[in-house]
């Protein structure tokens, strides 16, 4: 499967999304984000510090996922520089933020993704890596990422969307969920999920369609019974996460025609109370390029944030950032559905 | 526009309290605690509605048990075997009637 953008889908054009998700503010019963969060007093919404650092390496990817918001996939070459992350570095530097989050793509694509590991535990820095489990296996380089992850301490993200084969491989694509298990099994055997061993393995669940994620408690539990009775497979978390209606995800709910009502579910599960826990809001987000964003969602959209102008991570100023106003549009409901939702799965307890 | 079952209507459920409120509210209050976890978890209890649903062939509650069971990491497989739970029991709710059959034909026949 190819990209959207090697495609030439008009839903590659971000300005195309951003377009479509304000015409169902005005063609159907959507309220708009913005005037949602006013009317309950939360607005403007400003972010409250930063506690990670999310860095998006490079968009290109082993794997082409159909729910994909970032359009990742093999056709993609927009890569950080190592020039570009020695300025995330200065900037990590000079600040008292504690952890970084490395996403893609597959990370571990980049050239000088494990000097930039080594580069952010020498800082200090806890570092999370949004590890997409087949690239292990996909090509012999990278058969040793668990034992380098193990090695700097590094906390392993993985997607898993279900405990299948089926609803796994729908999503990400044919022998997915065979490499997937391998690859976790690798992972505990060197200690990753393991009681007592302090490498963390989190898995990421995605609805495998236009539903919404049920309560993230239920879906462990559950995940956590198959995995271990028929694979012997251990992990510490599952983060439930939405899936936002932008990029290949969107282009879904459109071919599908799921738009509208997906849209609707999103708003009719808005949850006040997730709100105030929304990652934005103790998250910067960088792109491959060094431009700085609310959230991943907000980089794929192009929303960037300007103080004046488009803000580069060589013009990191925490003062700014840490009480800056979080842009919004539509997508934003995906954040606070139902327990809400983001990179570290809900944000509330929902009883 | 057809006049039966139209899917848009399941969103107006809630809207049975114009008629009746404190009868709604009482219903629809019992409803959800009913599917809470209890003794048999929210999962189960979806994958029971989804089974009954079926049984009592109602459109609205199998759209919404089929998205519910999904959500809540239930399998096709699981889905399934529900659905053919409730076709079991209505199948066989039929042909225990049989014995019923069985028992007036013997007490007419030589």
């Amino acid at each position: 499967m190819k990209s959207l953008l090697a495609q030439q889908h008009i839903l590659s054009n971000t300005s195309e999304q951003m377009q479509l998700l304000e015409d169902i503010v005005e063609g159907a019963s959507i309220p708009s984000f913005k005037e949602k969060l006013y009317m309950l007093g939360f607005s403007p919404l400003r972010a409250s510090g930063i506690e990670i650092f999310q860095v998006n390496v490079g968009k290109m990817c082993n794997q082409t996922c159909k729910h994909c918001h970032v359009d990742a996939g093999p056709d993609r070459k927009e890569i950080m520089t190592k020039g570009t992350m020695e300025l995330c570095l200065s900037a990590l530097k000079n600040s008292t933020i504690g952890t970084v989050d490395l996403t893609g793509g597959a990370p571990e694509l980049n050239p000088n993704f494990r000097w930039f590991v080594e580069e952010c535990v020498k800082l200090g820095k806890k570092v999370i890596d949004r590890c997409n489990l087949t690239i292990i296996y996909a090509n012999k380089k990278y058969h040793d990422l668990p034992e380098f992850f193990a090695a700097h301490r590094v906390e392993v993200v993985s997607s898993l969307p279900f405990y299948n084969a089926d609803r796994t491989d729908r999503q990400r694509g044919e022998g997915v969920f065979d490499i997937s298990v391998k690859a976790l099994q690798r992972l505990n055997s060197i200690g990753y999920g393991m009681k007592g061993s302090g490498l963390v393995l989190n898995l990421v669940y995605n609805p495998t369609g236009a539903f919404l994620s049920s309560s993230q408690e239920v879906l462990a539990a559950q995940f956590r019974k198959v995995l271990v009775e028929e694979f012997g497979i251990h992990f510490n978390n599952l983060y439930a996460i939405t899936n936002m209606p932008i990029s290949r995800f969107l282009e879904f709910l459109l071919r599908s025609g799921n738009y509208e009502s997906y849209m609707e579910k999103l708003v009719n599960a808005f949850n006040p109370a997730a709100v105030s826990g929304v990652m934005c809001r103790n998250t910067i987000s960088i792109g491959w390029d060094g431009y700085l964003y609310d959230c991943d969602f907000n980089q794929m959209l192009d929303l960037k944030i300007s103080n004046g102008n488009p803000m580069h991570v060589r013009d990191f100023n925490t003062q700014f950032l840490n009480d800056r106003e979080i842009i919004l549009s539509q997508h934003c409901y995906g954040c606070t559905a139902g327990a809400g939702s983001s990179c570290g799965g809900e944000v509330v307890k929902v009883a | 526009m057809n006049p039966y079952y139209n899917a848009e209507d399941l969103k107006k459920f809630g809207n049975i309290s114009e008629y009746d409120k404190p009868l709604a509210e009482k219903f629809f209050s019992w409803y959800g605690d009913v599917f809470a976890e209890g003794a048999l978890t929210a999962r189960e209890k979806s994958l029971i509605a989804l089974a009954v649903s079926h049984a009592v062939q109602c459109p609205y509650c199998i759209d919404a048990y089929s998205e519910d069971t999904m959500a809540k990491g239930c399998t096709e497989e699981q889905m399934m075997e529900a659905v053919h739970v409730a076709a079991a029991i209505r199948g066989g709710a039929s042909l225990v009637h049989a014995t019923q059959m069985m028992n007036k034909v013997k007490e007419l026949t030589m």
